[in-house]
């Protein structure tokens, strides 16, 4: 965002648009990453590798958990920590809708 | 009571209170009928969201899939609840924002442009068609296997109940209804995998059991006085057996990264699940309810692949080396020695519906479960299901199909893991009328939503937004009662006559959503450069690509379609991924290429960036 961009009008007053989406950018990096890093990286790319080790207790190659179990329970939790995470920059921004 | 009064029992009375619930919540507007008056509570668009995107293909089909397909069936279990990440991340919360009804209203008023909007339109219903068809047909089979009326009839039955409430109460029927068929689907799957998870494992919690040591009721029989995992029987069991390994793959790494990632933006993608974010009161609540939605659906997502490998195990061991028939029926001694295995009952019951077939190859009249096709072509039987005369010397149905040379004799339809397994598990009867319920609910929930993504985009898109702008808000409402109606008629025509293609093409449609719709709506909420240039020519480009891609190899020259042909190693089920590159490539180098949108774009898209003044921003 540069400071030509109109401002919203659904915004308040002295709001800080480059604040308020670099905070959102920053929580959506994160995740996503995380995202990317037990679907595509644990569950596929290496999961030969991790298929090598059993998840503890259990009779689950870790590979092989990642694809059918963890990596889903990882996406739920990711997404009610995105909401969270979210809550609050929109009350610290002022942008809530509280 | 027998199976089919209890059948007829609970179908009719969770067919009653879907239609007791569409009687309730009748639309009296646009808006109640595009997005159920924006009032959903985020719970309840939660679960209204899990039954709209948990198909009939979800419900009877995944968990068959992921036993016989093992390792490589994750790609359907990441790809379809790794896409919500996409979707509650990167889309819901900024398409509530923006507030208007449909996808293609966020692409035409985002890009200021007619054009972006009608491709978008086309998009969307071409997309939502070819999905619906399938689920008619399987409301049909549902029918038909479990209540014993022609599929005609089931298709007609189910289309009189999808129209009653979709058009009554539009997305405030549906999404009410959904709710309801949420709670049945999820019940009657649950159940059986509960059961199938005691006996199995000895534990009541089938995601826990999956990775358990054998034990239980049928787990001690398979285990035979070892202590092993039951995932490493399985492995044990497909390695005797000439079986890839069931918990490591066989398909490329970059196949199974393609396809995944296919499945994944193009879930996100899809028009009738993004619209279910429409329906809630503020931003907020559309982040919470995709949370809430992929919970729900992690509950069936999480305990599929474990039904999966408990009812791979449970196959492998009560069919091989089984005798069709007892040798000696009538001088038995009862005394059962591993020559005297017989297949159980539920094998003849389901030879019966056509879902699993053998042929006596060696003639030893013994059932031999090897890799590979048992033979060539699709499943023909000499002759009908209760038949009695024609059948082979162990009183098998015989098959017209010639034998392939490999030593497997035996074909099972994939379904036969969910539907089935109730039997297999000997529960009883009320449970496998629960299935039947739950397959309906499940079938008849994605259906709605598909339709009425269909007839907003008739009467809102092209009417109201495109060729009469002037159209009043009862004549848009009448309109929209009138397409959702045609749409149910022809959804039904295509249940009963599928064209050759349809089962083919829905697992297209994620391709073709993912090159098409996720990058134009993406890049128009985090990127101001992008324009209308762009955004038109990125989705004709994805979309194309695709398209002609999937078409090659499955339509023009499908002999073409192995692995040594296919571009890097991808498969037509992956393409889609690959589509979408293209769609991000050409869309962000013709947009830098051409002008800036202009002012009124920009405001729209700082506005759609922050949640204050959700609740104004429908006030259109």
């Amino acid at each position: 965002m540069n400071s030509t961009d109109p401002p919203s009008s659904d915004a308040p007053e002295g709001f800080d648009a480059d604040g308020y989406w670099s905070a959102n950018l920053k929580v959506l990096s994160v995740l996503l990453l995380i995202w990317f890093a037990v679907s595509f990286g644990a569950s596929i790319l290496g999961a030969d590798a991790l298929n090598g080790i059993k998840l503890p207790g259990t009779g689950f190659p870790l590979g092989f958990w990642f694809a059918q179990q963890g990596s889903i329970y990882t996406f739920v939790v990711l997404i009610f920590v995105y909401v969270f995470a979210m809550n609050r920059i929109d009350r610290r921004f002022g942008v809530s809708e509280d | 009571m027998d199976v089919k009064t209890w059948t007829f029992l609970i179908v009719g009375v969770t067919f009653a209170l879907y239609i007791c619930i569409a009687i309730r919540s009748r639309a009296g507007s646009t808006r109640d009928f595009y997005v159920a008056g924006g009032g959903v509570p985020p719970l309840a668009n939660g679960m209204a969201t899990a039954a709209d995107w948990m198909s009939a293909a979800s419900f009877i089909s995944m968990a068959g899939l992921i036993s016989f397909k093992g390792y490589d069936g994750s790609v359907y279990l990441m790809g379809w609840t790794g896409g919500y990440v996409l979707l509650a991340l990167l889309l819901a919360p900024y398409l509530r924002k923006f507030g208007r009804f449909t996808v293609p209203d966020f692409v035409g008023d985002r890009y200021a442009s007619g054009t972006a909007r009608l491709v978008a339109v086309v998009c969307a219903i071409f997309v939502s068609f070819t999905y619906v068809a399938g689920q008619m047909r399987g409301v049909g089979v549902v029918f038909g296997r479990f209540l014993e009326v022609p599929v005609e009839i089931g298709v007609v039955i189910g289309m009189a109940i999808v129209l009653l409430y979709a058009v009554l109460g539009g997305m405030k029927g549906i999404t009410y209804t959904q709710v309801a068929q949420f709670c049945i689907l999820i019940f009657a799957f649950m159940v059986p995998a509960v059961f199938l998870a005691i006996m199995m494992t000895g534990t009541p919690v089938p995601q826990l059991g999956f990775g358990g040591v054998l034990q239980g009721e049928i787990g001690d029989r398979i285990a035979n006085g070892e202590t092993i995992s039951l995932l490493d029987k399985l492995n044990g069991l497909h390695a005797e057996l000439g079986f890839a390994p069931y918990t490591s793959g066989s398909k490329a790494v970059i196949d199974i990264f393609c396809i995944t990632m296919a499945l994944m933006v193009g879930t996100a993608g899809l028009p009738h699940v993004i619209v279910r974010f429409y329906t809630v009161p503020r931003v907020k609540d559309a982040r919470l309810s995709a949370g809430w939605a992929l919970l729900f659906i992690a509950v069936l997502y999480t305990s599929a692949p474990a039904v999966a490998a408990f009812a791979r195990t449970n196959l492998i061991t009560a069919v091989e080396g089984a005798q069709y028939a007892a040798a000696d029926p009538s001088g038995g001694d009862g005394v059962t020695t591993p020559d005297t295995k017989v297949l159980p009952d539920w094998f003849r019951n389901w030879e019966d519906t056509g879902l699993i077939a053998w042929i006596d190859k060696d003639g030893d009249g013994r059932v031999s479960y090897r890799a590979g096709a048992a033979f060539e072509g699709k499943l023909a039987f000499t002759t009908g299901p209760g038949d009695e005369a024609g059948r082979g010397s162990h009183g098998e149905r015989l098959v017209s199909n010639a034998p392939t040379p490999g030593e497997n004799e035996l074909y099972i339809d994939k379904d036969i893991m969910v539907l089935a397994n109730p039997e297999i598990a000997q529960l009883p009867n009320w449970v496998i009328a629960l299935v039947a319920a739950g397959g309906l609910a499940a079938a008849l929930s994605t259906a709605a939503g598909l339709l009425l993504v269909i007839s907003t985009a008739v009467s809102h898109d092209l009417l109201k937004r495109t060729l009469v702008p002037t159209i009043s808000e009862r004549n848009e409402l009448i309109a929209a009662r009138i397409a959702a109606t045609a749409a149910v008629v022809a959804a039904g025509y295509l249940g009963i006559n599928p064209p050759g293609f349809v089962a083919e093409v829905v697992a297209f449609a994620f391709g073709l959503a993912a090159s098409s719709f996720f990058p134009a709506i993406v890049l128009g909420i985090f990127s101001r450069r992008t324009n209308a240039a762009g955004a038109v020519s990125g989705m004709v480009t994805g979309i194309g690509f695709t398209a002609a891609y999937i078409l090659y190899f499955k339509f023009v020259n499908p002999d073409a379609n192995v692995e040594e042909n296919w571009w890097f190693g991808i498969s037509p089920e992956g393409i889609g991924s690959i589509g979408m590159a293209l769609n991000f490539l050409v869309t962000t180098v013709v947009s830098r290429m051409t002008a800036r949108p202009g002012d009124e774009v920009q405001a729209l898209v700082s506005n759609i960036r922050i949640p204050a003044g959700a609740g104004a921003a429908h006030e259109h």
